[in-house]
């Protein structure tokens, strides 16, 4: 099987131009790296207007780069202002984890709200080996099981690589969510219909970063299209080693973790 | 409280927060125990049929009926649960030919158009010409109606009749077997679920449905005889049992291999199952479907029916056999609802992050309350005493065109 498909789709710029791009980017001072994250940002608001917008020429992923995320829980927060996800905390289209990890092996799991407002420290009962925050969401799968199991094609993905719903289609049967190995789904209490991470299919097709990247303050998450060679995601896949959540289910997920640990679920 | 405020303190370990709300309820567990009825009644008729069971004859229309009252109010249970009902058409419109769920629509729709409607009228439709000729008033109209105007009773249309029926029910068997292994396909092809994903779903699903066919045509046998002040027949009444038995045996068989085969691969997830089993399904799964709903039955029908010797391990009298028999049905019943319990509530107790366990609060009121399964548990009998009004499966009822019908 050609696993490489998934994580790079064939692209059509020559190798040295990204590699021109790196060096350029590179060339610059530590301090501005950061704020040349912003910048892309600002660039892509001026974009291109939808009607130029087309599908196929973008194939969309996301990075996480777990050793960057601090649990402040702002991309939580974020989202559901953009998406207008209920507030409970029972609903999230993406939310971050906290891992405790102790010396005797024993893992502690924990989301409080989803994240939202950061994490209270626990006093350690026991010597702890290792803790770390894992942001998730919609793994947007190249295989996605929601969408090979909606009975009225509600669910669908685009030809961009982002899983949608269509909420005028959908007749709630909650097969999706079952079928979700990530738990990436919720059925919306207003609508009774699935609902889910889009990637701010909204604001990516307007040229702009989905809500969660834009908050985040230590830049954890890249987002980008793997179209391009050159976007800040191609860079991030190329420049970690890379792992995805339960690869075993081959669902192939276009969400890239760098700096996973073994016991994120 | 909120219900779901509740159910987040009972948790245990960690769950996805999405995962805090159950996602098929109390009705999604009805509904593959009412199409396994359908599919263990229909099954049973099919065997009096093909291998001429002469014994169980007396059931044959009762079971035919029974699986169509059945058959009808089972999809209501999943309607009901939809969060959308009224736009469920969509499945047949713009079905997803990948989705299990989406197939439910054409299999449910052949079973109930080409197999049972079919086999029923083939099989009523000599009586309900000669029941038209004597009859009047309202009756006379229904079933002279539901002849279709196919009136012709010669030998040679009679003959036609038993050959297509014969035919239909060649092909009912595996319409059956696809309408209850596909809904355990449903839940078998889930991957995301360790608990739900095995090849073996789907044929267990196959024989607990038999074994919930056989016992609840047992029970309603017995039960309209009884009504009816007529003599049981007990040799009927003991190959049911036997039946039962024997299906029981492997139901039970395949069961334990399901069992066995998740303990020795022991997959990441064998922590979370067990600690599941022996917490949260406690009850319901070994207490009612493993010794109340399999080993108890078991060494009733084992020890007093005629499956293992001829006039039984123990030779108990005839009132006494029979109400050992009526029992263990219904500790079948109780256990066969309770396995479908275990799989659709079980295989959402635990998280798919395989770190903790959560907990199903059942609401009493409402579509997904409990009031609306009970309602949809009792509706098939309510249609079935419907049915067996408007066309009595007893074998006196029966019209022979030899005898001159009066008119
Ligand atoms: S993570 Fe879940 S919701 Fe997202 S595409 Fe994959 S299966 Fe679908
Ligand atoms: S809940 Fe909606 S999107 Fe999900 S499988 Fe059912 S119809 Fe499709």
């Amino acid at each position: 099987m050609d696993d490489s498909k998934h994580i790079s789709p064939p692209a059509d710029q020559p190798a040295s131009e990204s590699r021109r791009e790196f060096l350029h980017t590179f060339s610059l001072a530590a301090p501005l790296l950061l704020l040349g994250l912003r910048i892309s940002a600002i660039e892509a608001l001026a974009a291109e207007p939808d009607a130029a917008y087309n599908a196929r020429e973008h194939y969309y992923g996301m990075g996480i780069d777990v050793s960057k995320c601090i649990g402040c829980g702002r991309c939580a927060d974020a989202c559901k202002n953009e998406n207008d996800v209920p507030r409970e905390p029972y609903y999230f289209r993406t939310w971050v984890e906290r891992y405790v990890i102790g010396a005797d092996g024993e893992t502690d799991v924990d989301s409080p709200n989803g994240g939202i407002g950061g994490f209270a420290s626990k006093i350690p009962e026991k010597e702890i080996l290792r803790t770390f925050f894992v942001p998730k969401l919609c793994n947007q799968c190249t295989d996605p099981p929601c969408v090979q199991v909606c009975p009225v094609g509600a669910t669908f993905a685009t030809e961009d690589g982002v899983v949608l719903v269509d909420n005028d289609y959908c007749i709630g049967c909650r097969y999706c969510i079952q079928a979700c190995p990530y738990g990436a789904r919720f059925l919306d209490p207003r609508t009774h219909t699935a609902n889910k991470c889009t990637f701010c299919y909204h604001r990516v097709v307007k040229g702009l970063l989905p809500a969660c990247v834009e908050v985040c303050p230590t830049g954890a998450r890249v987002f980008g299209d793997l179209r391009q060679h050159n976007s800040p995601l191609a860079r991030f896949t190329r420049f970690n080693k890379i792992m995805t959540l339960k690869p075993h289910l081959n669902t192939k997920p276009k969400v890239f973790y760098a700096q996973l640990d073994e016991e994120v679920r | 409280m909120d219900p779901l405020q509740e159910v987040l303190r009972q948790v245990t370990g960690y769950i996805y927060p999405n995962e805090v709300e159950l996602h098929w309820g109390l009705l999604v567990v009805v509904y593959p125990y009412l199409t396994g009825l359908v599919a263990g009644a229909f099954i049973l008729a099919s065997l009096v049929r093909i291998f001429d069971v002469k014994e169980v004859q007396p059931t044959y229309r009762l079971a035919l009926l029974t699986a169509l009252a059945y058959l009808i109010v089972a999809p209501l249970a999943l309607l009901a649960h939809l969060g959308h009902p009224l736009r469920s058409f969509e499945i047949f419109l713009t079905p997803n030919f990948h989705s299990a769920m989406a197939m439910f629509g054409f299999v449910y729709a052949w079973y109930l158009m080409v197999v049972l409607l079919l086999e029923i009228w083939l099989d009523y439709r000599k009586d309900m010409v000669l029941w038209a000729q004597k009859e009047t008033g309202l009756r006379r109209w229904v079933h002279r109606l539901l002849t279709l105007g196919a009136n012709d009773i010669s030998p040679n249309a009679l003959r036609f009749d038993r050959r297509a029926s014969r035919f239909i029910t060649l092909i009912g068997i595996p319409s059956a077997f696809l309408l209850h292994g596909y809904v355990g396909f449903i839940f078998g092809s889930v991957k995301a679920n360790p608990w739900w994903s095995s090849v073996l779903i789907p044929v267990v699903f196959l024989f607990s449905a038999i074994v919930s066919g056989i016992a609840l045509m047992l029970l309603i046998y017995f039960l309209s005889t009884l009504l009816r002040a007529k003599p049981v027949d007990m040799p009927c009444m003991d190959k049911l049992a036997s039946f039962l038995f024997y299906a029981l045996v492997v139901d039970f068989s395949l069961e334990m291999l399901d069992f066995i085969h998740r303990l020795y691969e022991a997959e990441e997830s064998i922590h979370i199952l067990s600690q599941l089993v022996f917490s949260r399904l406690f009850l319901s799964l070994i207490i009612l479907q493993a010794f109340l709903g399999t080993v108890v039955p078991l060494v009733l029908l084992g020890s007093v029916s005629p499956a293992l010797r001829r006039k039984g391990i123990l030779a108990l009298p005839e009132e006494l056999r029979r109400l050992l028999y009526a029992g263990a049905a219904i500790l079948i019943q109780i256990g066969i609802f309770s396995t479908r319990w275990n799989v659709v509530i079980g295989g959402q107790l635990f998280s798919k992050s395989l770190r903790g366990l959560t907990v199903y609060k059942m609401q009493l009121m409402g579509l997904e309350g409990l009031f609306t399964s009970a309602f949809l548990l009792l509706l098939p009998i309510l249609l079935l005493l419907l049915l067996i009004y408007i066309l009595p499966p007893w074998p006196e009822s029966e019209q022979h065109v030899e005898a001159p019908a009066g008119d």
